[in-house]
């Protein structure tokens, strides 16, 4: 399967044509290229998966393919950091939901980025992007992940401060940059004490199941827990960072100053998964050797889930909306794993962490296109410049509808298959935590029906015809086509057999719906719909009423509980005044001054021995004199 | 005292010779680094090549007076302060047709 390199190397090349070769192409030609190459690797990766599920099952159980592999950098004999390509059903998985979103993005983006200024450049950040991501999925080892881990980083930060000149861009896509580095610092650590007392990178060795990799660390504690709960730990972090798990979450909502497009492919369907993936990746390692992490992983998990969702149900900015339940929904990605085991049935929540990973991404890439549409027809992000939408966009009417049922978890649309699974493990974990769980769906349910009635019914928008605005329009035919795909996928991706793909122990399990849990989350979800219907499908008081009643409440969240606040209090306030000025005082009046003090000595010295350069002969002849008589002298004496 | 007895009966002693290519050599010397005429520190110059020719002469003649080598350097300088006359002659020309002076203080442009 050595073609799986394309996969990498296309996109690559299309970045280094489209990036760095010429750039004066026109903007139909550039996203034409971007597109093509997007398309090729997307088939590639379709017959991958195909190949791979239908050939590499060994007695049941998938087998790990590795079609190429190379030694980069040799520290040790043991310690050395490959570049190749692991071929496992995760990474197969991703593969296939990366190539899709970011095939649609790509096609969506032909029109909606229509007459941008730097549309080239923007096709070669999402060439970028794409390359780094598949590159971050396929990691043989973990220093190549963290790699491309870097560079998925890089390149959102690219993308969300698409808008240079705008200076909230420049803030937001700093912002996003400087969290999620600051995380990755931990996942860095995490590496080097991980590989430290394993003496390798490699995922096939630590993920092995084979413990006696783990033996030089039984017995090494650090404050009272074993130095590979920490490692564990500190790659969490990592992965927490990426994918905006509470308290490392702020730089996510602010993501969405972006194009939206770029938030359906970066902040919704892939980047945003990376630590979701992290996680699954050394499974194996949490599951057995360090469950205590894996459980705080869960309790995370959950706490994220149930902290965004609340907060989406005030937010106004309809893509911040979709923002906050990408958290939400992260976090039951994460719950599920955390309370997962190893094994057929008890990997129930992996499997399902998987699958929602694997819905999720289809039904909230298409909200956000949907939502991308509805900002393009309207300019504006904020639900109250919305409403009766529904009448002049039918196809973004419709296809959004399917995402929002999706998400609340109504059948047959996917995201009920995958949320009953996550919800069915979590009973199974602890009954507080499936109740939890469930709670959080209502409110999802309930925040994206919000959503959906005030951009699509609700209170009619003033259409006004003067000044050049026109009253809203369906969307062209290439922002509408990708919409209609992922619509179709997100009504058929539950019936997918999953557990005969992608399992903890990579061997089958049949996915069988339990209908008490089944029953009871339609039931609520479907509860959650129906106050939201009352609430906001037409014009009514009482989201006035509630906001007054529980005007605390309301506030706080509205500000996301001011901890965008606690971190400028934090940063500003303690570490900038008490740490970094004195730092930069240091910087300034000892190590630089050291340094200009040479430079002030050279310069005096210089200024004073000038003289001598006079260009008056009989003074060289002087001073020649001079010194042949003092060497005389000195010969003489000695 | 010695000296004087000594050219008195006849002998000229080395010191003698060696005295005047001295009080030559340091007057050239002086003349060099005061005069302000190129013409000047031309002509010092002259007398200090002419005191090591006297030098080389009078060692030649002193110390191995079967040899010969002495008296040809001397032939060699007086060749090479002849060319180098004509040479510095030659150069203080241009100089004056350039500044209109042959001042040395005025050169100084070398510096740069």
């Amino acid at each position: 399967m050595q073609y799986t390199l394309l996969i990498l190397v296309l996109p690559l090349l299309s970045f280094i044509v489209l990036g760095l070769v010429d750039s004066k192409w026109k903007p139909k030609v550039a996203g034409t290229i971007g597109t093509i190459v997007l398309g090729i690797i997307t088939a590639l990766s379709y017959f991958t998966a195909w190949e791979y599920f239908s050939m590499h099952q060994v007695a049941g159980v998938y087998e790990k393919v590795i079609p190429f592999n190379t030694v980069w950098i040799q520290f040790t004999e043991f310690l050395h950091i490959d570049l190749g390509i692991l071929l496992d059903p995760i990474s197969v998985m991703m593969l296939v939901v990366i190539t899709t979103v970011s095939f649609m993005v790509n096609i969506y983006s032909l029109s909606y980025m229509d007459g941008e200024k730097g549309f080239q450049r923007y096709y070669a950040f999402l060439s970028l992007f794409t390359f780094s991501m598949l590159g971050l999925v396929i990691a043989t080892n973990i220093f190549q992940m963290y790699i491309f881990w870097e560079l998925v980083g890089v390149s959102s930060y690219l993308l969300i401060g698409f808008y240079y000149t705008k200076a909230s861009a420049v803030a937001a896509a700093k912002k996003a940059f400087i969290v999620t580095r600051f995380a990755d610092l931990f996942f860095l650590i995490g590496i080097l004490v991980l590989s430290f007392y394993t003496k390798t990178f490699d995922f096939g060795i630590l993920t092995s199941g084979n413990a006696s990799v783990f033996a030089a660390t039984t017995g090494v504690t650090f404050m009272g827990f074993s130095v590979l709960s920490w490692a564990m730990a500190l790659i969490f972090i990592g992965g927490a960072g990426k994918s905006a798990m509470f308290p490392l979450h702020i730089w996510l909502p602010d993501a969405m100053e972006g194009p939206t497009p770029v938030s359906a492919l970066i902040h919704a369907a892939t980047m945003v998964v990376a630590g979701v993936f992290l996680v699954a990746r050394f499974f194996p390692v949490y599951e057995v050797q360090t469950p205590e992490v894996l459980h705080a992983i869960a309790y995370v998990g959950a706490f994220t889930s149930l902290f965004a969702a609340v907060i989406a149900c005030v937010q106004t900015d309809i893509k911040r909306v979709l923002a906050f339940s990408t958290i939400s929904q992260i976090g039951f990605m994460m719950v599920a794993l955390g309370v997962s085991g190893y094994g057929s049935h008890e990997g129930l929540g992996y499997m399902a962490s998987m699958f929602h990973l694997f819905t999720h991404a289809m039904f909230k890439a298409l909200l956000f296109l949907g939502a991308g549409s509805v900002i393009h027809a309207v300019h504006s992000n904020e639900m109250k410049d919305m409403g009766g939408l529904r009448k002049y966009m039918p196809i973004t009417n419709w296809t959004f509808l399917i995402a929002c049922l999706a998400i609340a978890g109504i059948p047959p649309f996917s995201g009920f298959f995958s949320k009953d699974e996550i919800l069915s493990s979590c009973y199974e974990f602890s009954p507080y935590m499936g109740a939890t769980m469930t709670f959080i769906a209502a409110l999802t349910a309930f925040y994206m029906f919000r959503l959906y009635f005030n951009i699509f019914w609700g209170k009619e928008m003033k259409v006004e015809h003067d000044h050049g605005h026109h009253a809203p329009h369906e969307s062209p035919l290439a922002m509408a086509l990708p919409l209609v795909f992922l619509a179709t996928v997100t009504c058929v991706a539950g019936f997918i057999p999953f557990g005969h793909f992608v399992t903890s122990d990579r061997a089958n399990y049949d996915i069988h719906l339990d209908p008490m849990v089944a029953t009871m989350s339609v039931v609520i979800a479907a509860v959650a719909i129906l106050v939201a219907t009352i609430m906001y499908r037409k014009e009514s008081k009482i989201p006035g009423t509630l906001a007054t009643t529980f005007a605390g409440l309301h506030k706080a969240a509205s500000h996301r509980f001011y901890i965008d606040e606690v971190y400028l209090f934090i940063t500003k306030k303690i570490i900038f005044n008490n740490v970094s000025r004195p730092l930069a005082w240091f910087d300034r009046h000892v190590i630089d001054a050291t340094m200009d003090g040479f430079a002030n000595t050279t310069q005096w010295v210089s200024l004073k021995i000038k003289g001598f350069q006079s260009g008056q002969v009989q003074q060289y002849a002087y001073v020649f004199l001079l010194g042949t008589l003092l060497i005389t002298l000195l010969v003489l004496i000695f | 005292m010695d000296i004087l007895n000594n050219i008195f009966a006849g002998q000229i002693p080395i010191e003698a010779y060696l005295g005047v290519s001295l009080i030559m050599f340091f007057a050239g010397v002086y003349g060099f680094l005061s005069r302000k005429s190129m013409l000047m520190i031309l002509i010092s110059i002259e007398l200090m090549l002419n005191a090591a020719d006297i030098n080389f002469v009078v060692f030649n003649r002193y110390l191995y007076p079967g040899h010969l080598e002495g008296f040809y350097f001397a032939l060699f300088t007086i060749a090479i302060a002849a060319c180098e006359t004509a040479v510095a002659i030659a150069i203080i020309i241009n100089i004056y047709r350039n500044l209109s002076s042959v001042e040395v203080g005025n050169l100084d442009q070398m510096k740069e």
